[in-house]
């Protein structure tokens, strides 16, 4: 009985448990990168103990990755030699963390799975628990096994009716970042659901859970349905540990509820300099960038760049402004190459990176100089983070940025869309 | 006794160490760069025992652990702020970087005051105006890692149980 986090963790406790307490659980896998991990490994030499269960260790370069410079290269280095001192079977080198870690199959139904990275909330779309840590506790977690986790409360975002043409789950969940702040969720749940959830295909869901972080919630759950089945089955190895079980809440008690009808709203842009800066497009309208950057955690799959395709096909990006794809992993790479999407965006005047953050946080692939502005399908609009802190990102949908792109000026999709 | 360095609301890990630089984990060289783009006086003027004052949701952002271990390595003796974002609360209680969550003092305490805080206690004095706060408890386990010096120094002498025992 409970919420869905009450319920997943009551499931791994053996008990049935409640907001408030302080449980010690066992997890699932251990997720970190070449930014985090090299602080995970100082802290496992100093415990000085031996890894518990190697198979739980997932580790991945992304972050800083082809390394930009010497210290990055340092980093990669020291990680992939504890790679092979400690003989772990999980290092992956072709994608963004997260993506990489749900196409994997790491990511079922009721796991938990802790990640030295904020946005490891994203694998809530699954109807996991993830959430973000530091080093130190992967660290700490590698020698254990285990995590403490405070059962947080819930906070239900009830989403109604069906979305316009040209307004996407990034619309959506930008506009609840808007409304409930970028300390709305801190150490709550933020449980997604209703009519618009339950239609949506995995892609679309995934930015609910990831975005959850920018609220600073501990996780953003959504129960696993047949679309989360569904997924696993076709589109991932699953790790062979199904058949899942379509956990649910289950007469809940909620902090709060938020009830939103999706039906009337139109593109949204969280505008520089924080998540919950939030105006219906039209407000900004017109404003010039320097830059479109379409990748990361948030929107860069498949998907995302068939849209983005799909509306540069045969036209030219503005020349004056840097438009910059970088897929969200190499199978996504791959499909898109194979149908020929890589081919438009680059015939459009794209320049295609290869997978990885690179640019979200600054480090390579697209950093901005001083009084430059990104419109970006990132997830994060921090002062600085894509490089000079004079410079500034408004967050969008893919198809906000494929307009943007063609235009050198905040563009409404719709009036591109409507004449494809 | 230390002097109060202030900070706004939602003072997120990019304002406290930008991304570029984590590609070290030595404290020292991260200090150099704590809080360059918001105050870079900072890291040049602050002295030990100073502390950073802070408003809601400190922290927020990424999972970053050099954003704490870039304040432990100033020196600065504690932050004390209105809230914490929760990642930065579990990091800088595992690395061991004491934070005193402290709404009242948040507010009143201006940049420069002279600040005396008991770690022990959670009071904490402002020499300056006179006026004394009282820091909000820590829960019990999370003080068992804090009073080992954090998480590591724990492990070593404990097993992971013990936490809740």
């Amino acid at each position: 009985m409970g919420t869905l986090i009450e319920e997943i963790f009551s499931r791994k406790s053996g008990r049935t448990v409640q907001a408030g307490e302080i449980l010690l659980l066992d997890v699932d896998y251990i997720m970190s990168h070449d930014n985090t991990t090299p602080l995970a490994i100082k802290a496992f030499r100093e415990i000085g103990k031996p890894i518990l269960d190697k198979n739980r260790i997932v580790l991945h370069l992304d972050h800083a990755y082809p390394a930009p410079n010497v210290m990055a290269a340092e980093n990669h280095r020291k990680i992939i030699d504890f790679v092979k001192e400690q003989d772990l079977p999980y290092l992956f080198q072709q994608g963004v963390c997260h993506q990489v870690m749900i196409e994997e199959g790491f990511v079922t139904p009721g796991s938990i799975i802790i990640g030295a990275d904020s946005h490891s909330n994203t694998y809530g779309a699954m109807g996991a628990f993830g959430t973000g840590l530091g080093s130190t506790e992967i660290g700490v977690a590698w020698v254990t096994g285990k995590c403490w986790f405070k059962v947080p409360e819930t906070i239900r975002v009830e989403l109604h009716g069906r979305t316009q043409p040209g307004v996407y789950a990034k619309d959506v969940m930008i506009h609840i970042a808007g409304l409930l702040g970028m300390d709305g969720g801190t150490y709550r749940s933020v449980e997604f659901g209703g009519e618009y959830i339950d239609g949506l295909p995995m892609h679309e869901r995934i930015i609910f859970p990831n975005m959850s972080t920018e609220i600073g919630a501990k996780c953003g759950l959504m129960a696993a349905d047949h679309v989360t089945l569904d997924y696993l089955e076709n589109e991932t190895p699953a790790r062979g540990r199904g058949p899942f079980e379509q956990i649910r809440p289950l007469n809940p008690r909620y902090e709060r509820v938020l009830e939103l009808d999706v039906s009337p709203l139109a593109p949204q842009v969280a505008c520089h300099p924080d998540v919950d800066n939030v105006k219906p497009l039209e407000q900004v309208e017109g404003l010039e960038v320097q830059e479109v950057y379409i990748g990361t955690c948030t929107n860069a799959r498949y998907e995302d760049l068939e849209i983005v395709a799909n509306m540069l096909r045969g036209k030219k990006v503005n020349p004056y402004t840097r438009v910059i794809v970088t897929p969200a992993s190499a199978r996504i790479y791959k499909k898109a190459l194979k149908s020929g999407l890589i081919e438009i965006l680059m015939d459009a005047g794209c320049t295609v990176t290869g997978t990885g953050c690179g640019a979200c946080i600054g480090r390579h692939g697209g950093i901005l100089a001083p009084g430059e502005r990104a419109l970006t399908t990132m997830n994060r609009n921090f002062i600085g983070r894509m490089g000079s802190p004079l410079s500034e990102i408004y967050l969008a949908s893919p198809a906000t940025a494929a307009a943007t792109a063609l235009t050198g000026r905040i563009t409404d999709p719709r009036g591109i869309l409507e004449n494809l | 006794m230390g002097k109060a360095w202030t900070f706004g609301e939602n003072m997120n890990t990019d304002e406290i160490i930008p991304g570029r630089y984590n590609i070290t984990i030595d404290p020292i060289e991260l200090a150099k760069n704590v809080f360059c783009e918001v105050k870079p006086e900072y890291a040049r003027d602050v002295k030990p025992g100073d502390v950073i004052v802070g408003g809601q949701n400190f922290g927020c952002g990424s999972s970053r652990e050099h954003a704490p271990i870039a304040i432990k390595g100033s020196q600065a003796k504690c932050v004390i702020a209105a809230s914490f974002a929760r990642i930065f609360f579990r990091n800088a209680i595992n690395i061991g970087l004491p934070i005193l969550e402290c709404p009242e003092a948040a507010a009143d305490i201006t940049e420069g005051d002279e600040i005396e805080v008991n770690l022990s206690t959670g009071e904490i004095f402002n020499r300056t105006n006179g006026h004394q706060y009282q820091s909000r408890p820590l829960p019990e386990f999370v003080l068992k890692i804090a009073e080992a010096g954090g998480i590591v120094s724990f492990l070593k002498e404990h097993d992971i149980q013990d936490l809740l025992v």
